[in-house]
């Protein structure tokens, strides 16, 4: 660590250095030369094809996935189309763009995804070129083809092709291009010899960049900068331009070199971008000052533009080259006097015991600059790859703290945080090489998404929990995409794997089981799907699945089971218009809850079907209560009849006697009812038979024996009428079925005690005291009560006394006493 | 009242809140259809949306016209329509019918449907169906929870009952459960829940889920401990008269959303008067648990001291007068009106009852619950049969025989049954069947022992020795639930101990302590022990599906541990809220009740009449 700026070179006013990422793991015989190669930014994964233009069919080109650190991920041969150009995508997944415009998706695993085609007429004109961008709508591609016109597409996710306008004069493949996004608009830049176009949906304009001279001949290379704010021009003449992309704007440098390949770095706080040009055995960095440096490579090398720097591949090492972050400058520029770098040295004293550690903390305290210097040690920290550095930095940030009162740890506690994740990614059997800029622009979420693209799922759970993301996001997350990938294990069984995906997932919270069933099912195993959702605790989750997996008997009982009516509702209609009426009915018998919900429905929309439905149960009863309740809808008398004849044969059929005999009484009435109303006019119909008795004084009616009821209307009705005569004659006509006390006690609430009395003598001998009382005769009451000998009859007969009675209580306490006796 | 009442009854919380949460919501989503706009609103919504929002507050949120869902083809002129609905199938055809009137009219209106408390899938369903799914928006407004006193919160549901226990249909369910959730997330954590009824048991799972998908807020408890029970749990409660003065106006009068209306013959005057009835009418607030026997006294009592306060004005000088009539005469004359009210209410429920034999009544209901002189009770159920007193009565007593002594003697269910049908008509036959689907008069079954035996016996000997013997039988043979049950908790005070009504020692005294409230008992019981345990047989009787769980440790003794919520699922009757009250005095523990919708005999039995087609 003494030496850090041993690999720092100067370029203008500020350094460059260029650090080993890795030993690759890989060992490639031949090399890079002679092979298609792809690596994504932000240390992803590197695709290779050997020789991808080779057509015999008996030596298919290979193609290898390797992770950034060159250990093999995937690799098998080429047995489609001959490949023009390798990209990746935003999601980690391979794009294969074929001579015929054809496009190929891999994962990670290189198991093919799906294809999609860049157009019809490409099939004809073959594509020449083509090239795989990142913008705001995810990840494009573009193609160039024989017949010189371009294609779009911006995001492969939602494809849409744009057919860009033509550029004037170009004929055949143009010396070069590129693809830039900006103000949400995707554009081409195309050089046609000395001429540069910007190409855009609708138009194709001609731009000049500014001081580059028609003499510096046509452009052979170009490139845009990361965040597609810088262009680099290289033209045949050796003459390099560079300035920010569009509007294209003064030059920044102008050089001249024959490069391999071009590249551009940039540093995220400064201002000056700069250039990097390769050629076969060397590197060349251009900044804005005419200065350059410059780096000799060992073999052939692959550069890939990162955001803060370029990797440099090779066959056995891979490099990172940038600029070195300012505040590591500050701290560890020779002599360097920042706050940090002091407080660097502090520490370090303090290490060695030594009484300097203080000289230096004063000097920093002085300035009143300690809480800078903290911040600045560990703002340098995050900016370092070697765990030693960082340590240092830490440390001595750490030291600094001590000194300090109101001071935020946050920043040191994340930085710590943060930079033990980067390490653990960095970790060469990972292979993420991420330097903290990077890490901050694509975010936790991101680096976790990519962990588990590449099944790194122990160590994603465990980055979850180290960084304390809220299982929500974090640890379920992970889960979900393992239980997703644990289901496509064709080498298990299906009881293995359910069993596994339980153990692990338990019932953490954001992972649906349903969904992992879902998966499941796409993958062709609907038992395991099953077994699966067997594990779903929200029964209405798992509907939707069984139901389009067509287990529609299960996820009615699913939905029934959920407890949520509206499901169950749902499955019903789903069922209603898959099944036969049969099959349908069968279902919903087992299913009582279904069975009823869907009785409610019908009674009121379809009471046809409900009628089907009772027929099919041979539920003879309810059948009956339905042609009775559809009988009252039935404003005809013959259509009534006619209904509840047929609700009498279901009420038959039920051995219901009662109702059916209920019933066949209920048409007699109707008819009986009829005839008077024709009759006379009475309008009886539909009133029940004690009431049309009632208005139409019809005794004849009487249909029935039970005439219980006929006695006390017809005792009623001529008492209110006064008929005393009438009355009598009644009472004496037949043994009263109502007994003679009600007699007595409607008389008297018709204020006749006179007729009341008349029947006294006819009640029966339970009742006679009850009858004296009713009519106000205590000594008949007394006399029957006391010839009853029963004593709480005498004492309801006293309690009626009143003082002038005298002789009669003492007659009653008297026939107590002698009944009390015995 | 002259309870031991316990002092220390803790606070309850302030329901109010419910009624301002769905003010605002209904506010936010008629300002979701801007502009002025009609309003169609189910009838039985009405009063409940009147507690919420007046015709004021719906007027300044650009409601032109208020009219009733009737199922009619509309008036209105305006170009948007709202309509604020019970999800129901009917109403929402009827909306169908309309939009589709105004198409073939050539008519353009907008249109918006505010279900309430919320949308069915089938409601949906009917307007896809219709065609009309595009041509309207849908909206629900989550009202649950209507508080009509400081201790009652009603669903307003009265359908729950039907279409829950008589129909099967579930529909409910998840709405009692979302009511739940909503006391829970406002008043809770509740630290028990305890349970018994299949419906219940459902609710709570159906809550249960809500709050796991939902976010757990830690909070402070305001309500303690839950009870939920089914409306089938205990029948007889409701069957029987009421006898407690809120009970007996809910019967007579009918109380309606808290409200009742007395009609010309209690305010001698030819108009009739809207009363709320609740805790803010204090003379109300006096009598409404008091067994009506109290009633009168209580009442002139009151009139007594309401005179006194009113003559200290003879006395005063001119200061103070001054400061009575600015202060105490509003109150006093207030409390007047409110007093002659409720005493001519009470002579108009004396009159109507005396007018029935209600203590035949009372003594026939009486014997039922004892067990006692079955024969002569079903004399008088014939009698009233027969005399048509008054077909829901008849059919009240039929249940409450056919409840309390486990189905009726196939001989007596036919002729009680071929009588009434006699009486009131033949379409109620489709109610026997429906109260024979629901348990409440059933036959009992044949086959037994019993009506073998009494057979025989009853060709050997004549026919009064043969009722006496069959009475005797039937109290050997199969006990009926009900009687076991209240053996077992000891239902039926002995009768032959006087029962002080003005000094009630326990829950029986509102039906003149002659019988616990089994429902009231079973909570008793269970918050006794704190646990199902030692009540197992008891559950096994009712056919329990009963529950006990423990939730969020209550982390101190506090007060909201003596706050018990009941929830009764099919609704409950204002004697059991009276029960529940006089026990919660007793132990010191208040209770609030939330229930489907406050229930009475009468309702129970018209929600089960089929001859409303």
């Amino acid at each position: 660590m003494a030496f850090i700026t041993a690999n720092w070179n100067p370029l203008g006013d500020t350094f460059y250095r260029s650090a080993e990422l890795y030993e690759m793991f890989w060992s490639l015989r031949d090399g890079l030369g002679d092979s298609l190669v792809a690596a994504a930014p932000y240390g992803g994964p590197i695709a290779l094809l050997r020789e991808p233009l080779r057509r015999s069919p008996s030596t298919r080109p290979q193609l290898e996935i390797y992770s950034a650190s060159g250990a093999s991920i995937a690799s098998f041969p080429w047995k489609s189309g001959p490949v023009v150009h390798l990209g990746w995508s935003v999601n980690d997944e391979l794009l294969c763009v074929q001579e015929d415009g054809t496009v190929l998706i891999y994962d990670l695993f290189g198991s093919f995804k799906r294809h999609f085609s860049m157009g019809q007429e490409v099939v004809q004109s073959q594509v020449l070129e083509a090239k795989v961008f990142h913008s705001p709508y995810g990840t494009g591609v573009a193609i160039v083809t024989g017949s010189s016109r371009f294609t779009l597409a911006t995001n492969i996710e939602d494809l849409k092709l744009r057919r860009l306008p033509e550029v004037p004069g170009l004929q055949g493949q143009p010396s070069c291009w590129a693809v830039l996004t900006q103000d949400r608009q995707t554009k081409v830049l195309v050089s046609s010899g000395p001429e540069l176009y910007v190409l855009d949906n609708t138009s194709c304009t001609a731009v000049y960049p500014p001081g580059l001279s028609p003499q510096a001949g046509s452009i052979v290379h170009m490139s845009v900068s990361f965040s597609y704010k810088y262009l680099a021009l290289f033209t045949e003449t050796g003459r390099l331009w560079s300035g920010t992309s569009l509007p294209l704007q003064l030059p920044v440098c102008l050089l001249t070199f024959e490069p391999v390949y071009l590249s551009r770095c940039r540093r995220p706080r400064s201002q000056q971008p700069s250039v990097v040009l390769m050629w076969d055995r060397l590197l060349l960095v251009v900044g804005s000052c005419n200065d350059t440096i410059q780096f000799p490579l060992e073999d052939q090398s692959v550069l890939v533009g990162e955001l803060d720097g370029v990797r440099i591949i090779g066959s056995i090492s891979q490099e990172l080259l940038q600029e070195v972050p300012l505040v590591c400058q500050d701290i560890f520029k020779i002599a360097s006097m920042a706050p940090g770098a002091l407080l660097l040295e502090a520490h370090r004293e303090y290490e060695k015991s030594s009484q300097k550690a203080d000289e230096y903390l004063r000097e920093i305290k002085e300035q009143n600059v300690l809480g800078d210097a903290v911040r600045q040690c560990v703002e340098a920290a995050a900016h370092e790859y070697d765990p030693d550095t960082q340590k240092a930095l830490m440390r001595a940030a750490s030291f600094g703290k001590c000194f300090l009162t109101e001071f935020s740890p946050d920043q040191f506690v994340t930085t710590c945080r943060e930079l033990r994740v980067l390490n653990a990614v960095r970790e060469s059997s990972v292979g993420m090489p991420l330097t903290h800029t990077q890490f901050k622009q694509m975010t936790l979420q991101v680096l976790i998404d990519r962990l588990v693209y590449r099944q790194f799922y122990p160590l994603a759970i465990e980055v979850c929990r180290y960084l304390k993301i809220p299982d929500y996001q974090g640890v379920s997350r992970v889960l979900k995409h393992w239980a997703s990938c644990k289901v496509q294990q064709k080498d298990l069984t299906d009881e293995a794997i359910a069993r596994a995906v339980c153990a692990k997932v338990g019932d953490s919270p954001g992972v649906s089981y349903s969904d992992v069933a879902a998966k499941a099912y796409e993958c062709g195993r609907p038992e395991l799907a099953i077994k699966l959702l067997d594990f779903e605790a929200r029964s209405g989750e798992q509907v939707p699945l069984l139901l389009k997996m067509k287990r529609s008997q299960l996820a009615l009982s699913k939905a029934v089971e959920s407890g949520d009516t509206d499901l169950v509702y749902t499955v019903v209609t789903y069922l209603k218009n898959e099944m036969n009426r049969g099959d349908f009915f069968m279902t919903l018998r087992n299913q009582p809850v279904a069975l009823s919900l869907y009785r409610q429905f019908c009674k009121l929309q379809e009471p046809q079907t409900l009628k089907d439905l009772f027929n099919q149960d041979d539920d003879h009863q309810e059948l009956g209560n339905f042609y009775v309740t559809s009988s009252y809808r039935d404003k005809r008398l013959e259509g009534r009849l006619a209904q509840l004849q047929s609700a009498v044969d279901e009420y038959n059929k039920a051995k219901n006697d009662f109702a059916a005999k209920a019933t066949e009484e209920e048409m007699r009435l109707l008819r009986f009812q009829r005839k008077l109303d024709d009759e006379k006019g009475a309008g009886l119909l539909g009133l029940s038979l004690q009431v049309s008795v009632n208005t139409s004084d019809q005794s004849e009616m009487s249909l029935g024996p039970g005439c219980d009821w006929y006695w006390w209307l017809k005792l009623t009705s001529l008492a209110e009428k006064e008929q005393w005569e009438e009355l009598e004659k009644f009472s004496k006509s037949k043994k009263s079925p109502i007994g003679y006390l009600a007699f007595v006690e409607v008389c008297m609430k018709n204020n006749n005690r006179h007729e009341a009395k008349k029947y006294v003598s006819k009640v029966t001998p339970e009742q006679k005291v009850k009858a004296h009382l009713a009519v106000g005769d205590l000594e008949g009451a007394a006399d029957a009560a006391i010839e009853r000998r029963n004593e709480s009859e005498m004492g309801a007969v006293l309690s009626r006394c009143s003082a002038s009675d005298r002789l009669l209580m003492d007659k009653l306490n008297r026939a107590r006493v002698a009944t009390a006796k015995k | 009242m002259a309870h031991s009442a316990r002092r220390d009854s803790p606070e309850l919380p302030d329901l109010s809140l419910l009624k301002r949460l769905v003010r605002d919501q209904l506010i936010y989503l008629l300002e979701q259809l801007p502009g002025k706009k009609d309003l169609f609103i189910d009838s039985d919504l009405m009063s409940p949306l009147d507690r919420i929002a007046n015709v004021s507050t719906l007027k300044q949120h650009e409601v032109d016209k208020l009219y009733k869902v009737e199922h009619k083809p509309i008036v209105s002129i305006s170009d948007q329509i709202c309509f604020l609905i019970r999800p129901r199938i009917q109403t929402v055809k009827w909306i169908c019918d309309v939009v589709n009137a105004d198409k073939a009219a050539g008519k353009f209106r907008r249109y918006k449907i505010i279900f309430t408390p919320q949308k069915f899938y089938a409601c949906e369903a009917v307007l896809e169906e219709q065609g009309v799914f595009g041509d309207v928006t849908t909206d629900e407004w989550a009202f649950y929870l209507l508080p009509l006193d400081e201790d009652i919160i009603s669903l307003e549901l009265p359908e729950f009952f039907r279409d829950n226990f008589l129909a099967g249909d579930q529909r409910w369910v998840r709405t009692a459960g979302s009511a739940l959730h909503l006391l829970h997330s406002l008043f809770g954590p509740f630290s028990k829940v305890y349970g018994i009824g299949r419906c219940s048991k459902m609710t709570y799972e159906s809550w249960r889920e809500q709050v796991e998908q939902g976010e757990q807020k830690a909070r402070h408890a305001e309500i303690g401990n839950v009870f939920l029970i089914d409306r089938d749990v205990d029948f007889v409660t409701p069957l029987c008269s009421q006898v407690v003065y809120e009970g007996l106006v809910d019967d007579i009068f009918r109380i309606k959303c808290g409200c009742v209306e007395f009609g010309p013959e209690v305010t001698s005057s030819d108009k009739s008067i809207k009363v709320m009835l609740n805790s803010q009418d204090k003379v109300f607030n006096e009598i409404r648990n008091e067994h009506f026997s109290n009633v009168f006294g209580f009442l002139s009592q009151k009139a007594r001291n309401l005179q006194t306060a009113y003559d200290k004005r003879r006395g005063m000088d001119i200061q103070q007068m001054k400061t009575f009539v600015s202060e105490e005469l509003k109150g006093l004359k207030q409390e007047h009106r409110l007093l002659s009210l409720h005493i001519s209410a009470s002579e108009s429920i004396m009159k109507k009852k005396t007018k029935q034999d209600f203590q035949e009544l009372l003594k026939t209901e009486h014997c039922l619950l004892e067990g006692f002189e079955i024969r002569e009770c079903i004399s008088f159920i014939e009698e009233h049969i027969n005399r048509q007193v008054s077909m829901i009565e008849s059919l009240r007593l039929l249940c409450l025989l056919s409840v309390t002594e486990n189905g009726l003697l196939p001989k007596d269910f036919k002729s009680l049954k071929a009588q009434y049908l006699q009486s009131y008509g033949a379409d109620h036959l489709l109610t026997f069947s429906n109260l024979r689907q629901l348990g409440l008069l059933v036959e009992q079954q044949p086959g037994e022992t019993l009506t073998v035996m009494e057979s025989k016996v009853g060709k050997l000997v004549n026919d009064r020795t043969a009722v006496k013997l069959t009475d005797a039988f039937s109290s050997l043979a199969k006990k009926s639930h009900f009687r076991a049950l209240s053996k077992k908790l000891n239902l039926v005070p002995k009768s032959d101990e006087e029962y002080d009504l003005r000094v009630p020692r326990d829950m029986a005294y509102i039906f003149s302590g002659a019988y616990i409230p089994l429902s009231c008992k079973i909570i008793e019981q269970v918050l006794e022990r704190d646990s199902w345990t030692g009540l197992e047989e008891v559950t096994r009787l009712i056919n329990g599906h009963e529950f006990a769980v423990t939730g969020a440790d209550p982390k101190s003794k506090s007060d909201a541990q003596r706050i018990i919520l009941v929830m009764f699922l099919g609704g409950c009757t204002f004697s059991e809220i009276s029960a529940l009250r006089f026990l919660g005095k007793e132990r010191g523990y208040k209770f609030i009740v939330v229930t489907t919708a406050i229930t009475n005999s009468s309702r129970l039995l018209e929600a089960l009449l089929d001859n409303n087609v």
